[in-house]
């Protein structure tokens, strides 16, 4: 017989480079299965994307391409005034979840282990670990009696409401800025003859900021999002965009909605994406 | 210089500093925790209050103890004769809830591992594009990801257009307004709880020990089940958790395509709030369903804790 | 001369008085410096020098004013500092990640110390100017301190160090995460700057080798204590301490007995009976059992002919370029090396020989 290496047929040459690249870590069917669920992720969304530029008023058949539920959409007063109230209450709950986190997470990082971290860390991220249909229907309660004992009404309650469930989110991700943030910069600001107050101004905040503006979006674009507790505690007139939403599609189904949808849709993808790129640049 | 003086000095000056971080810590923490202390947690003690009130006729309570609500839930009381019935209804939403999410929980497994396992598995740049798209749809909102759902899977909806056109099938399935809509719906809003806790501790596994179980003779099958998942444990522990807990209490799932008939507890406990007005018993139930996730969340605390100790 | 001498004809820049620092309380209690008793003098360069976990780290920090310690005092030339927080302390580190702000440029980096200090812009400007120039980054000014090189880090961190002219330098293993190449040659920089500038140097390292090219003085820490302090010779040449003297170099010990002292010489009696003389030096031991150290280098092969110290049975012999070290067996059971400079004829050195040693006796000291 010849010798193998040199007897070797050219065309041999591929198939034993397949066979060296054999992937052994592949399971059969997982690569199916993880398409199977990004489709199913996103198919009902891209459908709906789609219907909302039909120009049928059919969501069934398509028909053809037009912007009139968009223009139809913000036509109505209804959804005008519901997307200004929740543009409103997202601000609001942002501002305050975010100075209130950010404060809550200089103050878990950057003092020493107390007694009773444990509880702080339960407390602040309370509003995560129950269901919240609990937490809407506790809200009420207290509402009601506070709206009973003081005869204040308004839509300062709901502020409020997103403001507190909005924290946990806001303090995620400045707290893992803190953490991956080493205390040397500070000192050596501290090294440097810079006064605390300095020290805060010219290097905590500076290298923080990634993290409070990733804080800041996670926090609006969930109060943007939130059904439930504003269902149970919007008083009349206080309706936010998603109950607006949840009402149209009792009464039954409309492009309009679509449209709608699509737009609170695209404005939480944005904001997610820029998102990203922010923690993208923080992790250089 | 004395030696006594500058000691004191120093003990001062060390006590000074303590009181400073003790102060500016309490000033920092102060606006978090008023805001959660009085708006989310205040209220559960308000609940506990309220489930052990009379209901209101317009809504609310009238202040008067009664323990009613939490014999309502398990008896009815005979209108003539004020004896006490078994009454199966609201135990049966529970048992049904509690099926639904454990269904959902383990639908978001089967589907969940391969996906972490696959993303896993590829070159980083590529994993950062999966888990983004992972991701994304845990920030779009749930009121419209669970209506864009009600849109494919109703009678008329494409999926039923699409088998019908390809003559699979010759009537509409109907598929909204039952369960299987709502085991569908909850696995679709949150399997990318279960992905993302596997996936986090699929990343840290070394995958030369796949290699190692390959080189022991083991073969595909066995190296998934006797290396990979144990390893992935808490990850898959992780995710069942996250997925079955939101599954328990959701609300809008339900309400939207099990079509306010196939009710949960969440749209129970919300009723009692809205139509029915029982907020004492609304309130009850929703003690018993904060009871069951901590319940969960004990029984894993506990698990891990022997898991640890074993280990150790 | 001695560490002590030099200290009363120069003035101390950094006094340390009984200082002790502990971590955590009761039971997790950790002593991380045990009554330190230290003067660095003004224009030195001296180092700290210890394994891992010995203080080293946690004296620099209360130098600087990072911690308060649990007791004892620290003064700058005369001034109490124990209490002072690290901004109105004119004294600058040199952190051992470089800790260089991210968000500014090299040169925002260099004048921060001077732009706190309040110092009008020209001054800045000037002085960022001539501390770029002193550490040969000049082309660097703008630019971001995550494009420059470990080594080009390590001057920016050095320079802006030196920016505020600070009374005290310090180093916390400085040329640690350098190659080796580079850390060779930042040594020498590092040396030469101490010397131009003429600023206290501080220096952490747990090398050695470094310290004792480096320092004009070393203090060898052990567990949170000084054991010993004095110029590279005196550490080298004259280890107080068995610690001091394992931890620099090799080092034969032997046991023995005092059998009398005259001076700073005492007469030890081996356990084999041979006696030999040795220098006192601070050890405390004047009778009884002690412990005697001498360098393989100062210990040499005896010429036919001569009577030798000790003899022994040669177990090894290990050849290495420019040296080659022989193992004995000695008659005491313990065990000695030699240094012998270049090759030995291996004719004659054959594992199982007996071979006469003899010691240099004016370098075998007596150990604490
Ligand atoms: N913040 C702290 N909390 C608790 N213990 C500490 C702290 N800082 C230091 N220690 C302990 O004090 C001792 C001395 O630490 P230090 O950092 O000063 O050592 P080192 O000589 O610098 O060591 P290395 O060469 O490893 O840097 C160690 O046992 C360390 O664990
Ligand atoms: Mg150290």
């Amino acid at each position: 017989m010849a010798d193998p290496t040199t007897a070797m047929p050219a065309s041999a040459q591929p198939r034993q480079r397949r066979r060296l690249v054999r992937d052994l870590k592949a399971m059969p069917g997982f690569t199916a299965t993880a398409w199977l669920c990004i489709v199913t992720l996103y198919l009902p969304i891209l459908v709906l994307i789609a219907f909302s530029f039909n120009e049928n008023r059919s969501v069934v058949l398509w028909t053809g391409f037009s912007l009139d539920w968009y223009a139809k959409a913000l036509e109505n007063d209804g959804i005008r005034n519901a997307a200004w109230v929740s543009v409103k209450i997202a601000l609001f709950a942002t501002v305050i979840s975010t100075i209130a986190a950010t404060m809550a997470a200089l103050a878990t990082t950057r003092t020493k282990k107390f007694a009773g971290q444990g509880l702080v860390y339960g407390i602040i991220n309370q509003p995560l670990m129950i269901p919240e249909i609990v937490t809407a229907i506790a809200t009420l309660s207290l509402f009601a009696l506070v709206k009973k004992v003081t005869g204040l009404t308004g839509i300062g309650y709901l502020m409020l409401a997103h403001a507190a469930f909005c924290i946990p989110f806001a303090y995620m991700p400045i707290r893992a800025r803190l953490e991956t943030m080493t205390l040397t910069l500070e000192q050596a600001a501290a090294d440097l003859y810079a006064p605390p107050l300095k020290v805060f101004t010219l290097v905590t905040l500076p290298l923080l900021g990634p993290g409070i503006v990733a804080g800041a979006m996670l926090a609006f674009v969930v109060s943007l999002d939130d059904v439930i507790i504003t269902l149970m505690i919007a008083g009349p007139g206080e309706t936010t965009l998603p109950i607006y939403i949840l009402g149209a599609i009792r009464r039954g189904i409309t492009p309009e909605i679509n449209a709608v949808s699509t737009i609170l849709v695209a404005v939480s993808v944005l904001l997610v994406m820029l998102l990203f790129l922010v923690q993208r640049r923080m992790q250089r | 210089m004395s030696g006594r003086e500058p000691q004191s000095a120093l003990a001062a000056a060390i006590e000074q500093n303590k009181r400073t971080e003790r102060v500016t810590r309490a000033w920092l923490l102060a606006p978090a925790l008023t805001i959660i202390l009085a708006i989310s947690i205040l209220p559960l003690g308000i609940t506990v209050v309220y489930s052990f009130l009379t209901p209101g006729t317009y809504g609310g309570v009238t202040w008067e103890f009664s323990t009613d609500s939490y014999v309502q839930f398990l008896f009815q009381r005979d209108i003539f004769d004020d004896t006490l019935v078994f009454n199966s209804a609201y135990v049966s939403i529970f048992l049904r809830s509690i099926g639904l999410a454990l269904g959902a929980t383990l639908g978001a497994l089967i589907l969940g591992f391969p996906t972490a396992y696959f993303i896993a598995t590829k070159p980083r740049e590529q994993r950062n594009i999966w888990l983004f798209l992972i991701t994304l749809p845990f920030w779009t909102n749930l009121l419209i990801r669970t209506y864009a759902m009600l849109l494919i899977i109703r009678d008329e909806g494409i999926i039923n257009i699409m088998l019908m056109k390809a003559g699979i099938i010759s009537s509409p399935l109907t598929i909204l307004y039952t369960d299987t809509a709502v085991f569908i719906g909850l696995i679709y809003s949150f399997l990318p709880f279960m992905v993302l806790p596997i996936y986090a501790s699929l990343e840290k596994l070394d995958f030369s020990l796949v290699e190692a179980g390959y080189d022991l003779y083991a073969n595909r099958l066995k190296v998934l089940f006797h290396v990979i998942v144990p390893l992935a444990k808490p990850g898959i522990v992780a995710g069942c958790i996250l997925v079955f807990i939101p599954g328990l209490g959701a609300y809008i799932t339900p309400e939207l395509l099990g079509g306010g008939k196939k009710l949960m507890i969440g749209n129970m406990i919300a009723m009692q709030f809205g139509a029915s007005r029982n907020w004492p018993f609304g309130s009850a139930a929703a003690l018993i369903l904060m009871a069951l996730v901590i319940l969960v969340l004990l029984l894993n605390a506990l698990a891990a804790r022997r898991g640890a100790s074993n280990n150790g | 001369m001695t560490g002590t001498e030099i200290a009363r004809d120069r003035k101390a820049a950094v006094s340390v008085r009984s200082l002790s620092k502990t971590f955590g309380q009761g039971e997790y209690a950790i002593t991380a410096l045990d009554s330190v008793e230290l003067d660095i003098l003004e224009n030195e360069f001296f180092t700290l020098l210890g394994p891992s976990g010995c203080g080293k780290t946690t004296l620099l920090r209360l130098i600087a004013g990072f911690e308060l310690p649990t007791n004892g005092s620290i003064s700058l030339q005369d001034q109490d500092i124990t209490d002072k927080p690290p901004h109105r302390r004119p004294i600058n580190t040199v952190f051992q990640n470089y800790a260089l702000f991210p968000h500014m440029t090299v040169a925002e980096n260099i004048g921060f110390g001077l732009r706190m200090l309040g110092r009008p812009t020209a001054e800045i400007k000037q002085t960022t100017e001539r501390m770029l120039a002193l550490v040969q980054l000049e082309a660097m000014a703008g630019r971001r301190t995550d494009q420059l090189s470990g080594g080009q880090q390590q001057r920016v961190a050095l320079a802006r160090a030196l920016a505020p002219a600070p009374k005290v330098l310090l180093l916390d293993e400085p040329l640690a995460a350098l190659d080796l190449k580079l850390r060779k040659s930042m040594q020498i920089e590092l040396k030469s700057l101490q010397a131009e500038t003429g600023i206290t140097f501080v220096f952490v390292t747990h090398d050695q080798e470094e310290a004792l090219t480096m320092s004009d003085r070393i203090a060898v820490m052990k567990s949170g204590k000084i054991l010993q302090i004095g110029t590279p010779r005196d550490i080298y040449d004259r280890p107080t301490h068995r610690f001091v003297a394992d931890f620099i170099g090799d080092i034969n010990i032997l046991e023995g007995t005092v059998e009398h002292t005259d001076g700073d010489l005492a007469t030890v009696r081996l356990k084999d009976g041979t006696r030999v003389s040795a220098h006192l030096g601070t050890a405390s031991a004047r009778s009884g059992d002690v412990s005697v150290a001498i360098r393989p280098e100062n210990v040499r092969l005896a010429s036919t002919g001569e009577t030798p110290t000790l003899t022994g049975i040669l177990e090894n012999i290990v050849y290495f370029g420019a040296a080659t070290n022989l193992h004995l067996r000695l008659g005491t059971g313990e065990e000695m090396v030699i240094r012998n400079p270049g090759a030995v004829d291996e004719g004659r050195y054959q594992p199982g020989a007996t071979i006469g040693a003899i010691l240099q006796p004016e370098l075998i000291r007596v150990l604490e």
